[in-house]
């Protein structure tokens, strides 16, 4: 264990295990509770337009992944609000379309696509130093808007319509925390990959919403768990030799579906 | 009882004239005229889908009016609604939600403590004030979800409470909850009626009407004249169905003496 500290890389990664894992509990508490699931995964595959536009256009494809992030995530969001009804089915549409765009801008460039595959599926072993500083600040910028604007984060998660009636600005705060979720999806893609994005984002949080009832706790303890998986996961894969992302994926899911036995009917072996 | 009526606040705290409201192109709401005055408890009844909910959100701002006025202590919806308490019906309920009985109560101070304000030791005194009027002080640090109905609703209301309301709006506050329990919200009302204006929807008008000081009938169309029990000639433009489709099992105070007042719609 202890020589593999000595690479540079495995440092590296646990590193970004662990910053990840910070925004992932915080973000995801508010993607469980306020039931957006669908909506972050729209936004995760959606960032796979701008991971082939930035492959096209030449430049780093993670500017590529914030641009068409946040661009989903705002057009996700307003679809959201303003319709009245199948918001599913547009959101739906969307996410195919993210990554229907990536896939053609990667067709259209000409030459070798190195590490294409590292977004889809991640490369927490390939974390660069110059990433780890960019998940530091967007772990800070996550971590102080939500300290500034928790009461009404709160408010608008447990009962919008209250809220409203509050004169809370529900919707400028909703599309800052979709922008939220997006920087969080970028951070992340690093780590486990778009694809399993989704899964990383919901799974710490739910686990900790069953064992604590105040949703300060709440994230503070899905980010403590998003840790362990992080880094129980990596060694595994490190000495198992697997891929990183997808054994840190099915260390949060073993957890998950073993604390979800816990409430399961006593036929398949729950407590009640 | 009552405090005495001063002089210097306006006796009419709500005003609907000539009201119509709906949603894309659709009308629920049909020329509705209502005067609500000050220490009023009005309850209004009427068939689902019969415009009772659509009416709130009118006079909280929710939905704009496709024509008519409202006034709310004299101001526009938008200036005025901070006057009223809201206390939504249940509808869904997540048990799971991270929250506890006083985090949800003080949610009432957000129109006061606007962004980037921290809540006060003032706002703290509030909320326990609230919580104690109906009786929920001592589950404050409970979570939402392990309350029962009743407790739940109480909860709701010492919300509505912490924004220090003139009115207090309250959809379906007993839908949710059995007989016993209702009896004692309604007892909580009366209570908080002797300072508060409140006006109530709801379905259920045996109950409402033996609670409230007067009665109206919702269906589109509002029949409200201040009456303190519904008169059969109200339920039928209300329900525009034969009485005794309705008067069956309801108890003896819904229906005072026939009457023979006319009843304009």
């Amino acid at each position: 264990m202890i020589e593999a500290l000595q690479f540079g890389f495995m440092r590296n990664a646990l590193m970004a295990g662990v910053l990840v894992s910070v925004a992932c509990g915080v973000i995801g508490t508010f993607i469980v509770v306020k039931r957006i699931v669908f909506i972050s995964g729209g936004i995760a595959h959606a960032a796979y337009g701008g991971i082939g536009l930035g492959y096209y256009l030449g430049v780093n494809p993670v500017l590529g992944a914030i641009f068409f992030s946040m661009a989903a995530a705002l057009g996700m969001g307003l679809v959201q609000r303003k319709t009245r009804q199948r918001a599913d089915t547009v959101i739906g549409v969307m996410w195919a379309i993210g990554m229907a765009i990536g896939i053609i801008f990667v067709d259209l460039t000409e030459g070798y696509k190195a590490d294409l595959m590292s977004y889809l599926f991640g490369s927490i072993l390939a974390v660069p130093s110059s990433d780890l500083l960019i998940m530091l600040v967007l772990d800070l910028v996550i971590i102080l808007l939500v300290i500034l604007f928790y009461k009404e984060l709160l408010a608008i998660s447990f009962d919008e319509v209250f809220a409203t009636v509050e004169n809370v600005p529900v919707n400028a705060l909703y599309l800052t925390l979709m922008c939220m979720v997006a920087l969080t999806v970028v951070m992340m893609m690093r780590v486990v990959g778009l694809i399993m994005v989704i899964a990383m984002l919901t799974m710490p949080a739910a686990i900790s919403g069953q064992f604590v009832k105040d949703m300060k706790k709440m994230m503070v303890l899905a980010s403590i768990l998003g840790v362990i998986f992080t880094t129980t996961g990596l060694w595994l894969s490190y000495f198992l030799n697997l891929t990183s992302g997808a054994t840190i994926i099915l260390v949060s899911g073993a957890a998950y579906l073993v604390n979800s036995l816990r409430d399961a009917p006593e036929w398949i072996g729950g407590r009640r | 009882m009552k405090p005495t009526k001063t002089t210097d606040t306006p006796q009419e705290v709500i005003s609907v004239r000539h009201l119509w409201a709906g949603y894309d192109g659709e009308t629920v709401l049909e020329d509705v005229n209502l005067s609500v005055e000050r220490l009023d408890f009005i309850g209004l009844v009427g068939p689902n889908g019969g415009g009772k909910t659509t009416l709130f959100k009118v006079l909280l701002g929710l939905l704009p009016p496709t024509r008519g006025e409202v006034r709310i202590m004299g101001q526009s919806v938008a200036a005025g609604r901070r006057h009223i308490g809201y206390v939504p019906q249940i509808v869904e309920f997540d048990r799971d939600f991270p929250i506890s009985v006083w985090d949800v109560a003080r949610m009432g101070r957000l129109r006061e403590r606007r962004l980037l304000q921290r809540y006060t030791a003032e706002d703290d005194e509030i909320v326990a004030d609230a919580l104690r009027r109906v009786d929920m002080f001592a589950l404050r640090d409970r979570p939402i979800g392990e309350l029962s109905g009743g407790q739940r609703q109480r909860v709701y209301v010492a919300r509505a409470l912490t924004a220090q309301p003139e009115i207090l709006l309250l959809d379906e506050p007993v839908a949710s909850v059995d007989p016993r329990v209702s009896t004692s919200i309604y007892e909580l009302l009366t209570r908080l009626n002797e300072q508060i204006t409140i006006m109530m929807v709801s379905h259920d008008m045996s109950a409402i009407s033996s609670h409230v000081k007067s009665v109206g009938c919702l269906n589109r169309r509002l029949f409200y004249h201040g009456e303190k029990q519904l008169t059969p000639e109200m339920i039928e433009m209300a329900y525009q169905c034969p009485i005794d489709l309705i008067a069956h099992g309801v108890p003896h105070r819904v229906f005072g003496e026939h009457t023979t007042q006319e009843v304009q719609p």
